[in-house]
């Protein structure tokens, strides 16, 4: 075997980040100045998209072995991959500053996280996708419990941990099933190899597949932990937890389900139907009760992951380059709200309950504003992008005879609005809070915020572009 | 039945009563020392598998270094095992059904004799399970082994990040800092005007 024979060509984001994420340590370690890792590791993101950007052609390339697969699905989520990481820590340099959370280590684990999410974007092989699973995992645990005097982020990060290992066992239980069935770990090669001879068995090793991605997604039922974690963390881990990992989350269902077990597709999707009704139902109607903007909006990325799953299940192009639009606007939006959080909260104090936004047009009537774009997307209401991504995912949903879960996901839709639109009425309507609120971060981060509620409404009035690139990515890549 | 099958079914029952004692044992040098015997148990298995590589290095790796590290942890600890089971008895009738259920129910999927493999060829002599797997390791699963190496550094960025902390009001001193002192930072000279002490003065007033 030669290097040639590597062909290392198409992991060379990967590579990149990995060797600039040790030189971030380093820097810190010897510099002393967080500042410059902040820095390096913005621009290693940066590159890291320059670099993928020359290396998409649309053209499905294998590397080491056909463990790596590089394909256009793969070159779209990476992208919307580092711009999520950059702008979440942009949002949340001030933040991390107050807490004393500001350090190298902090900077080194988002790239470590990024770099497992790359591998398990494009993984066509178990082994690899597992491990960049575990690669992203312990990232997250560790950036949870970081603030380490903080009791609620420990308990959180403990949560997160077991239940997270909990989950791994389960997927790699499954796994092992199918291995045993099969004799291979190879998604290219699992495809043909599945015997439809045992259904049974087949379907035996799939549960225990579809729950270890079900968790990693947060979907009901396995969507307990979903709710503490996002509470407990420190804002800026939650606004990177619940941003760039749902678009990685996405692609492996996409990997395993679509690419792997494309056979067993009766099975998982009604097993996929099931979850995604019971998260719709579970995250709208337990979103309500909540007074912690945090946890409400954990209640409602559930409810969201349900929309995810509906496309996902139609078991079409359409279907599957609406859940992946779902998925990238959603990303965008949940950055925009959680960063909201951030970024009105200051050392000290924590913005995060509800009571803390009342009154917040009378003074910051822009932030206002910004908030209420970002609400109204994620109610999907029309002109604003949740609506267009809740479109598309209803029309493939009824193109594919699925009329009931449409009609079930409407109905939680018009419920889930309810919650939405009590954040924009203590935002416009109530009456100012005592405890001023003074936004914390700089200029920039206040220009990224308009930007991220504009584009809301931008992406919301001009779909098509980023609608038709899904489209276009999902049929290369699906051959 | 043949010696190999009846060594593997006494192997199996020592390794299920060892897993059994690790989660009920009262005292956690005990549940410790089980786990113990059901990794050694599970070497010998791997070992009748003709994976030797694999089985010396849980041998090594895992009852050598790491359980004997997790042995003087626990010793070290005083852990009060019953407060932590407090719960127990009262979730057990429900664990119980569960679990009971989960067991019938895969049971009977996976006793569909899927798994009825025809017995694999004996290996040649001279059949080296270690360097089959270095070659494989090295080649064909390098990818997936880097991976997991990266994944080992940020197992140790995480246990630096989270346990070194500098406390506060520690007498603790940098020596670079110790030997870059100049002579001024620790010596003031003032310059006094001469004085006579209060006694020679006193006695030299009664003189006059």
């Amino acid at each position: 075997m030669t290097l040639s024979m590597l062909n290392l060509m198409p992991a060379l984001p990967e590579i990149f980040v990995l060797s600039l994420a040790c030189v971030v340590l380093l820097v810190e370690a010897f510099s002393k100045k967080a500042a410059w890792a902040y820095t390096l590791t913005q621009w290693t993101l940066v590159g890291a998209g320059v670099i993928t950007l020359f290396n998409a052609d649309g053209v499905k390339t294998y590397a080491f072995n056909g463990m790596f697969v590089g394909d256009l699905m793969g070159d779209v989520l990476k992208l919307v991959i580092y711009a999520a990481a950059v702008v979440a820590v942009a949002y949340s340099r001030r933040y991390l500053h107050d807490r004393g959370m500001f350090r190298g280590e902090y900077f080194a684990l988002v790239l470590f996280a990024v770099l497992g999410m790359m591998v398990m974007v494009s993984a066509s092989h178990f082994l690899t996708l597992y491990l960049g699973l575990e690669l992203l995992s312990l990232s997250l645990y560790t950036l949870v419990a970081l603030q380490r005097d903080s009791a609620v982020a420990s308990e959180a990060a403990m949560k997160y941990f077991v239940l997270g290992a909990l989950a791994s066992g389960f997927l790699l239980y499954g796994m092992s099933i199918l291995y045993g069935m099969t004799g291979t770990l190879q998604m290219g090669q699992l495809i043909q190899a599945v015997d439809m001879t045992h259904p049974g068995l087949l379907a035996f090793g799939l549960v225990f597949v579809v729950a270890g991605l079900a968790f990693k997604l947060g979907a009901a039922p396995f969507h307990m932990w979903v709710p503490d974690i996002y509470h407990g963390a420190p804002s800026a881990v939650t606004l990177f937890i619940g941003s760039a990992p749902k678009l990685a989350a996405f692609a492996i269902v996409m990997r395993l389900l679509v690419d792997g077990l494309h056979p067993a597709v009766g099975d998982w999707q009604q097993m996929l139907a099931i979850m995604a009704v019971l998260s719709l139902a579970i995250g709208n109607l337990a979103a309500i009760m909540q007074s912690n903007l945090k946890r409400m909006l954990a209640y409602s990325t559930i409810a969201h992951m349900g929309f995810l799953l509906l496309g996902l299940l139609t078991d079409s192009y359409a279907g599957y380059s609406a859940a992946m639009f779902y998925v990238i606007t959603y990303a965008i939006t949940s950055l925009g709200a959680f960063g909201m959080v951030v970024y009105l909260s200051r050392a000290g104090f924590e913005a995060e309950r509800l009571d803390d936004f009342k009154g917040l047009n009378a003074k910051h009537p822009w932030l206002a504003a910004i908030m209420a774009m970002l609400m109204f997307s994620m109610a999907g209401i029309p002109p604003f992008v949740g609506f267009y991504a809740k479109f598309v995912v209803l029309q493939a949903l009824v193109g594919a005879g699925w009329l009931w879960l449409a009609v079930a996901a409407v109905v939680f839709s018009l419920i889930g609005a309810f919650y939405y639109l009590r954040v924009v009425k203590v935002l416009y309507f109530d009456a100012p809070h005592a405890a001023d609120i003074v936004p914390s971060g700089g200029s920039d981060v206040r220009a990224l915020l308009s930007l991220n509620g504009i584009g809301m409404l931008l992406l919301g009035l001009m779909p098509q572009p980023l609608l038709a690139l899904c489209a276009y990515a999902i049929e290369v890549s699906l051959q | 039945m043949e010696f190999t099958s009846l060594v593997f079914y006494l192997f199996s029952a020592i390794l299920l009563l060892s897993g059994l004692r690790v989660i009920t044992a009262k005292n956690p040098v005990h549940a410790a020392l089980a786990l113990v015997l059901a990794f050694f148990t599970a070497g010998c298995i791997w070992m009748l598998l003709e994976a030797e590589f694999l089985a010396i290095t849980l041998v090594l790796v895992y009852i050598g270094a790491v359980m004997v590290l997790f042995l003087f942890v626990v010793m070290m600890l005083d852990i009060n095992l019953e407060e932590m089971r407090r719960g127990f008895w009262d979730n057990l009738p429900v664990a119980a059904l569960v679990a009971t259920l989960m067991v019938l129910e895969m049971a009977t999927v996976l006793s569909s004799g899927y798994f009825d493999y025809a017995t694999p060829l004996a290996k040649p002599a001279g059949y080296s399970n270690t360097k089959e797997l270095g070659l494989l390791l090295y080649t064909d699963y390098v990818y997936p082994f880097e991976l997991a190496a990266v994944i080992l550094l940020v197992a140790m960025v995480a246990a630096i990040g989270l346990t070194l902390r500098r406390r506060p009001g520690r007498k603790w001193v940098d020596p670079a800092k110790q030997i870059e002192v100049k002579r001024g930072d620790r010596i003031r000279l003032v310059s006094l005007a001469p004085q006579k002490p209060a006694a020679a003065k006193a006695a030299e007033e009664e003189e006059a």
